[in-house]
């Protein structure tokens, strides 16, 4: 119902810009057909692509706010969609919006196309101590800023505490002490511990880096060489402990963001989800947690290799970026810099559960910290364990070919799943694989 | 204007041939004509983005160092890269036992719906149709759904002996998922086509065979099938053609099952990750014709094979 009617309300909106374009013809021909109102006429007007579920609220906000600046949003599909045809417009040399919403690890992929501007000429500095430097380190190649942090995915420990409670177990710490949980719940006749899913090898990508793997490094010196290094013993130890638990059965291998999966999850076949701080408003969105579920769920931080080196990790994440095709790519920044910056916007979007924001002022909102989760049945799991993963999280380099190692990493996830390679070997392929397409695109491979 | 009749007047023979020419060239035209708009749209649609793509497949875009013309290299690439080959060895085997399992279904519910004349095979006939009017992502979709262990009918099923259900989404299993979904949905086409042709076999031969003392047996495949041969080569072709470029169904299990249904699984598969998701329209382009060029090949060998049967091509 909730959906429908937002549909209808964007349905309307997209009537009434129309009429409103018809009428007045002082904008950009490229600002013609915006899904949200500009009412400030003779201002110069950025276009915006992006996707998050209440952007209206935050071009509303934004442009409440400016008298020099209003923006012009479109959305254009979710994820892979909009990128495609991002591509495109990259491709064509036309077409792109002014500012684009990307995720963090797709910045390398179109920064490299020359697809994207460096914005840390245009006000870098005024911002910068809002974001915490990872944050900042997801959106950078080298020392250029390709993107304004938004939204982040500090990584945790969903798990069932019912299931938790009829085993008596108590949410392991360490890596060691999951599998003893898992065997042990396994013993007594219980379900899954967990899963090990093909179909995300972001989150194998964050573990292992999490064991202290550095999957890709890049030096602005030399932007033809990138080190890549996915089969080092720490990316091996991960897909063989994944492995390990998938043959002993100790956790599903059910490719996750699935029907398939999300029934399992409602049905408790997995006493535990390795996921994000985005996971909770996922999950409820899927139907997760309601009914019989309600405040089955919470959560716990990640289990860590050494507990008295602590890794924090994340999983997912988006920033605002400046295209190439931007005209005026200063107010193209300005945009950037301002849109979800707000604190009115910022507060809509973390009490919903839609974002877990990067802005510091949010994050530093007592108010954030103390938030009783509804999901995890009132506990705060942002003072609890989101919070410290995020400050704690040092960034990561992102791949410019993210795509086709994600889909090769999928393919060698699925090899360990029929047993046709241990963690070991399938990491030396990923790598021999991943280092040959990046010699085939022109790379010097270190 | 007289005397331009008079002058013409003793001349009649190479007048008569100019007319003629005249006519002759005015029927060109008007041929021209009548194929105008389907030349322009076969042109524009069929020809244009055809050499458009050989023309991409000739160059290599590098993220470092642009683009490049290579000629060949593409095509020399395509045919060393596991991804396509181990691609194009799927559809391959895929088309050796689906093709004839599919045939065969279509030709024998085609005797007995030709052979019984009730309503109910005439109610039988529109159920075996029925499938092949569900569009191909809906009916992936749903065959997806059905094969759920955690909600779908199988594992109720197995569960009344106690078994365990199969995974067909799983890698050991997914050539007969996508072989069950196939030839549900294409044999109750061919199907059709197989029992038209039967329809129009003269039902004298029939009562002659009668006659001379045949059995219902040995009508259907002493006089039936050969006479409908030209209709089963027919949907052999069309067949092995949509077998080779298989994509629709696999890519839409590819979102239930992406570790199963890699991102390479059929040619046209890779093809369009290379492309859309990777941005290399160059080499997808090659692939695309590299598989076409396997289409041919394949065809060109079947109709060889079959070159006495066939009458319609």
């Amino acid at each position: 119902m909730k959906r429908r009617r937002i549909l209808a309300t964007v349905a309307m909106l997209a009537a009434g810009t129309g009429l409103v374009a018809c009428s007045s013809d002082e904008g950009g021909s490229d600002a013609s057909n915006c899904t949200n109102t500009i009412t400030k006429q003779n201002v110069p007007v950025v276009t915006m692509w992006g996707w998050y579920p209440n952007t209206q609220l935050v071009v509303d906000n934004f442009n409440k706010q400016h008298d020099d600046v209003q923006v012009c949003w479109t959305n254009v599909g979710q994820g892979s969609d909009e990128y495609d045809k991002f591509q495109t417009a990259i491709s064509a040399g036309t077409g792109a919006p002014d500012v684009i919403m990307v995720e963090a690890d797709r910045i390398p992929t179109f920064q490299i196309q020359g697809a994207l501007v460096d914005i840390k000429q245009y006000g870098y500095d005024a911002v910068k101590a809002n974001y915490s430097e990872g944050a900042w380190k997801d959106v950078s190649v080298g020392d250029a800023v390709y993107g304004v942090p938004v939204d982040g995915g500090p990584m945790g420990m969903i798990y069932r505490k019912d299931i938790f409670d009829k085993y008596k177990i108590t949410p392991p710490k360490t890596w060691a002490e999951y599998e003893q949980a898992a065997q042990k719940v396994k013993d007594a006749g219980g379900p899954l511990f967990g899963d090990l899913g093909a179909n995300v090898p972001a989150v194998l990508m964050a573990l292992q880096i999490q064991k202290g793997a550095t999957p890709f490094t890049s030096d602005p010196a030399q932007p033809n060489a990138i080190g890549v290094k996915l089969n080092d013993q720490a990316s091996k130890d991960v897909l063989d402990y994944w492995g390990g638990l998938a043959k002993k059965g100790l956790v599903g291998t059910q490719d996750q963001f699935t029907p398939e999966y999300i029934s399992g999850v409602i049905n408790g076949n997995y006493a535990t989800y390795i996921s994000a701080a985005w996971a909770p408003g996922y999950l409820t969105g899927a139907g997760v947690g309601k009914g019989q579920d309600t405040g089955k769920f919470a959560v716990a931080p990640l289990p860590q290799w050494d507990p008295a080196n602590p890794v924090q990790v994340n999983w997912g994440g988006s920033a605002f970026s400046v295209t190439k095709q931007a005209k005026k790519p200063e107010l193209a920044a300005k945009v950037a810099y301002g849109l979800y910056a707000d604190k009115e916007s910022l507060t809509d979007g973390w009490t919903n559960q839609i974002i877990f924001p990067l802005n510091l002022t949010a994050l530093k909102d007592p108010a954030f910290a103390d938030l009783k989760v509804a999901f995890f049945n009132g506990q705060q799991a942002n003072k609890e364990v989101y919070l410290p993963a995020a400050e704690a999280y040092k960034g990561v380099a992102y791949a410019p070919f993210g795509q086709y190692y994600l889909d090769a990493m999928t393919k060698q996830v699925s090899e360990i799943i029929k047993g046709s390679v241990t963690g070991s070997q399938a990491a030396d392929r990923l790598q021999e694989d991943v280092a040959k397409y990046a010699k085939e695109q022109g790379f010097t491979v270190q | 204007m007289t005397s331009l009749t008079e002058k013409r007047a003793p001349r009649p023979q190479p007048e008569a041939r100019k007319i003629r020419g005249k006519v002759h060239l005015r029927e060109h035209l008007m041929g021209w004509l009548f194929v105008g708009p389907f030349g322009v749209v076969f042109l524009a649609f069929l020809i244009a983005p055809l050499g458009y793509a050989l023309y991409l497949s000739l160059f290599q875009k590098k993220l470092i160092g642009g683009t490049s013309f290579v000629l060949f290299d593409n095509y020399v690439k395509a045919f060393t890269d596991p991804s396509f080959l181990s691609g194009a060895w799927f559809v391959i085997r895929f088309s050796l036992v689906s093709i004839p399992l599919q045939i065969v279904i279509a030709l024998a519910l085609a005797l007995i719906l030709d052979s019984v004349t009730t309503l109910f095979a005439r109610f039988s006939r529109l159920m075996i149709f029925l499938p092949y009017a569900i569009p191909t992502v809906i009916g992936a979709v749903m065959w997806g759904f059905l094969y759920s262990r955690g909600f779908g009918p199988l594992t109720d099923i197995f569960g009344l002996f106690g078994a365990t259900a199969p995974d067909f989404l799983s890698s050991d299993l997914i050539f007969y998922g996508l072989l069950n979904v196939v030839t549900w949905q294409w044999a109750g086409y061919y199907m059709i086509i197989l029992y038209a042709a039967l329809q129009g076999v003269d039902p004298t031969l029939y009562e002659a065979a009668r006659m001379d003392g045949a059995g219902r047996w040995q009508i259907a495949t002493r006089i039936k099938i050969p006479l409908i041969a030209p209709a089963l080569i027919l949907i052999l072709v069309f067949s092995l053609i949509g077998t080779l470029q298989f994509f629709n169904e696999p890519q839409i299990l590819r979102y239930l099952a992406a570790g199963t249904i890699g991102a390479d699984f059929t040619p046209n598969m890779y093809a369009y990750q290379q492309a859309f998701s990777l941005a290399n329209f160059n080499y997808g382009s090659a692939i695309s014709f590299a598989l076409g060029g396997l289409v041919f090949i394949c065809v060109y060998a079947f109709l060889f094979f079959t070159r006495k049967r066939r009458s319609f091509l």
